[in-house]
């Protein structure tokens, strides 16, 4: 699976709807999903792609990760995957 | 109703260990917060903390008394010696049979599970110190308190996350001025600055990993501060007859409940706790001259009380000051209540009003007066002292001059 799918398939799960459902254009609150409902995304992309992602619930927008959108989402992570060291 | 005073205060904590350490260090200001000092620190992503620094508790206790007692114990016996030495109280007779112990705390023995974690899961151990469950459960604290001084009257632990120390103070508070019992040494402690317990609040992604900014525009999340804060609450015609001094009155408090997100505060539940605790006192909202914030950093929690302190005050929220001493303490989570109330009892008896250090930049959703950067002196008769706990569970309490 792509980055994307698999971003969409964590997002999906949490927003409990289908992947198919859930579009690049989307933005999380969208998609019903809160600021726990956010941490819990994160960790679970963390998890997922074995990054660490610098997000502080407090200044979002200041963090280097885009979270506006679910496509700014996944350029994010792209970004964080190609950067990581090779294990 | 029995009116309720104060007649004696201890504490240790990141900015001293006692209470004239700790009053000296609001009153100028001073920074508690560094960087942490633990094993694995390296593994943190958070590696900032106002810990208790130069703490040798070898000194203080046995080694019988050390394999009992967890650092958060330890901290509140520190701080009831204190407590119990400037109230001059002994119990003994129908006094000791009356009076007992409070204490919140919400993480019990976070050192001794932490260590004994690793005992047995990582290094792969089979065995564990016979005492690890009287060391670790979160009553320890209030029974070595109740042994020490002879208190044998109604003890417990309160937990309420951030708000323990508040409720427990409530209960000590609702017990004396009920005429159940004469006396009640009460607050909080808390020792979670270990891997596990800094490494859990990690996850919620809401702690800074430089500075505790209260109010300030600049703000970014909290920082977890230790110790304890213990007080004697004190009938008052008990307290006058035998001549002891009285640092400051206790005379109402509320609790509510937002019954509504488990981390997320809400204005409502906030303004309903302060305005309740008023109602409780019976004084008008003008006469409040100080409230000491929860203010614990986030973006959530500061525009949130501040909003509901405006939603209270009025107009008269540009008047009165409103500071929170966790930019220099930290957050102590279920002891912070009772460390902050010193800041409560330094404004009343010694017309100081400690600041919100770290503050940078005005944010237009927290516009009060926030006692930026210095400490000020002004005289006040009435002060809250604000706790609002994830879970949604709120306490706040109010005290006059006497």
């Amino acid at each position: 699976m792509s980055v994307k799918d698999r971003v969409i398939a964590i997002v999906a799960e949490q927003a409990v709807l289908e992947p198919s459902d859930v579009t690049l254009e989307n933005t999380l609150e969208d998609l019903g999903i809160d600021s726990l409902g956010l941490v819990e995304s994160i960790f679970a992309i963390e998890e997922e792609f074995d990054i660490t992602i610098p997000f502080n619930a407090n200044e979002p927008e200041k963090s280097d990760f885009d979270i506006s959108s679910v496509a700014t989402i996944i350029a994010g992570i792209e970004k964080l995957v190609d950067s990581a060291p090779a294990a | 109703m029995k009116r309720v005073v104060i007649t004696g205060a201890g504490t240790i904590n990141a900015l001293g260990h006692d209470v004239p350490q700790t009053l000296a260090a609001m009153k100028e200001g001073h920074c508690g917060i560094g960087p942490l000092e633990m094993r694995d620190v390296e593994r943190l992503a958070v590696q900032i903390g106002a810990q208790v620094r130069e703490f040798a508790s070898d000194t203080i206790f046995n080694r019988q008394q050390l394999a009992l007692y967890d650092r958060f114990t330890q901290f509140a016996l520190i701080a009831a010696r204190e407590a119990l030495a400037q109230s001059g109280l002994e119990f003994s007779g129908a006094l000791s049979a009356k009076s007992g112990v409070v204490m919140g705390n919400s993480g019990g023995g976070m050192q001794t599970l932490d260590e004994n974690y690793r005992t047995v899961y990582e290094d792969g151990k089979n065995r564990v110190h016979p005492f690890v469950v009287p060391k670790l459960m979160n009553n320890a604290a209030a029974s070595h308190i109740s042994m020490e001084f002879n208190l044998k009257g109604p003890s417990f632990t309160v937990a309420s996350a951030c708000a323990s120390s508040n409720h427990a103070m409530a209960q000590a508070f609702q017990m004396v001025r009920s005429g159940m019992a004469p006396v009640m040494i009460t607050g909080g402690t808390e020792s979670m600055l270990c891997f596990g317990g800094v490494k859990a609040w990690e996850g919620l992604r809401v702690m800074s990993k430089d500075a505790c900014r209260p109010f300030s525009a600049t703000r970014n999340g909290m920082v977890q501060g230790e110790g304890a804060g213990v007080f004697v609450f004190e009938e008052m015609d008990h307290a006058k007859a035998r001549g002891a001094e009285i640092l400051a009155e206790v005379i109402g408090f509320a609790m509510t409940s937002d019954a509504s997100d488990i981390v997320m505060p809400s204005r409502q539940g906030a303004s309903r706790a302060i305005a309740g605790a008023l109602q409780d006192a019976g004084v008008n909202r003008e006469e409040v001259g100080y409230i000491n914030a929860h203010g614990t950093g986030t973006a959530a929690n500061d525009k949130t009380e501040c909003s509901a302190v405006a939603d209270v005050f009025g107009p008269h929220a540009d008047t009165l000051m409103m500071s929170s001493t966790k930019s220099m303490h930290g957050h102590l989570i279920g002891g912070t209540g009772a460390v902050e109330l010193l800041a409560c009892i330094m404004a009343l008896r010694d017309g100081v009003i400690a600041p919100t250090i770290g503050y940078e930049e005005p944010d237009p959703e927290c516009a009060l007066d926030v006692v930026p950067n210095e400490a000020r002196e002004a005289s006040v008769d009435v002060v809250l002292s604000n706790a609002f706990a994830f879970g949604g569970l709120n306490a706040v309490l109010a005290l006059r001059r006497v």
